[in-house]
């Protein structure tokens, strides 16, 4: 495979992996940042709507650098699929998971979301709902009482040998254990 | 020559003062960086998601170890070679209190990483790919961190 093909295509982890991980020197170099995502959900209800709450009394100004990460996330997002994937690209799915997501009626070969859960027609089902408004209030409200997500936690903190971090991530693979093995099954035998 | 510091220095916020605006780039430029990466390596991916927390995949966990192993050894080096961050400060990661919240909140939080199937990272970069459903889910989370901000003072921490 060429360099171009192996651009085109998924990156293994041992490529990604290391690739995320230089985001917390660069971000410590640039500025002294730490590296965390879920704070930019803070500072633009900070922005937005502070209504006097205390949590959102601060200069969320001077935290704007989180505010530009996350702009270049959008931005990186949509150069990686218009340029950087090549055409008919499909997620990695085990021989077992595709079984499974066969018989819940979820087409073979997509990439990034089913779109029998994520798509705007289907936003008045239970399914649709659950996985994006009752899944984000839990991602918001959890982040924000954990003090970070996994950015800052799973990566950031346990770099740095963390003990609150430690427990966040054990809270992280709880929570995400029990729902994808309880909650996601249910959920998508109501897409049949 | 007058020692006092002019009232246009003092009166300029400092995200207006040229090094700032180069780094307010860099963060722009690391995040797009970051994006491509999600997406590239399918963390932005549901798919793999679900296949980590079902134990189908070693996909995640090799990406998740090795940049922890990676963003390690990297802040060793700074710190051991007294590298200094482009104002001139010692590298100093934030230290984060232990306290309720990580466990409750982390669990609430695990919940919603795994029926949403992404983290707040991958949620943007989603949007970015061109599915823009993904909006209803930030905005959820923005209403969850808002919930979170006004019952803070109830919460146990």
């Amino acid at each position: 495979m060429s360099l171009h093909d192996a651009l085109l295509a998924p990156w293994p982890w041992y490529v990604t992996g290391p690739l995320i991980g230089l985001v917390v020197p660069m971000l410590l170099l640039i500025g002294n940042r730490s590296f965390g995502i879920s704070s930019s959900f803070r500072h633009l209800c900070a922005a937005w709507l502070p209504a006097g709450l205390e949590y959102f009394r601060y200069e969320w100004r001077r935290e704007a650098w989180n505010l530009a990460l996350v702009a270049g996330i959008v931005i990186g997002g949509w150069l990686a699929v218009h340029g950087l994937t090549a055409p008919g690209t499909a997620s990695r799915v085990s021989p077992a998971f595709a079984r499974e997501l066969a018989a819940y009626g979820i087409e073979p070969g997509q990439l990034m979301l089913p779109r029998e859960l994520f798509a705007w027609a289907q936003l008045a089902t239970l399914p649709t709902l659950l996985a994006t408004v009752v899944g984000g209030l839990l991602v918001g409200f959890g982040a924000r009482y954990a003090n970070g997500c996994t950015g800052g936690h799973a990566i950031t903190g346990l770099a740095t040998l963390q003990r609150s971090s430690l427990v966040a991530v054990l809270g992280f693979m709880a929570g995400g254990f029990v729902t994808a093995n309880l909650v996601v099954p249910w959920l998508l035998e109501r897409l049949r | 020559m007058s020692d006092t510091v002019s009232p246009a220095a003092v009166a300029q916020p400092p995200a207006l003062r040229g090094a700032e605006r180069l780094r307010m780039l860099g963060y722009l430029l690391v995040g797009i960086y970051f994006g491509i990466v999600l997406v590239k390596g399918q963390v932005a991916d549901w798919f793999s998601i679900q296949q980590m927390f079902r134990l189908q995949a070693f996909h995640m966990y090799g990406v998740i170890g090795s940049a922890i192993v990676v963003a390690m050894v990297s802040i060793r080096l700074l710190r051991r070679f007294d590298v200094r961050a482009s104002d001139g400060s010692r590298i100093e990661p934030v230290v984060k209190p232990l306290g309720k919240g990580q466990a409750i909140g982390g669990l609430l939080f695990g919940i919603g990483w795994a029926i949403t199937g992404a983290c707040p990272g991958p949620l943007f970069a989603q949007v970015g790919a061109g599915h823009g459903i993904v909006l209803v889910t930030i905005a959820a989370a923005l209403a969850g961190t808002w919930l979170y901000g006004w019952l803070k003072p109830y919460l146990p921490d």
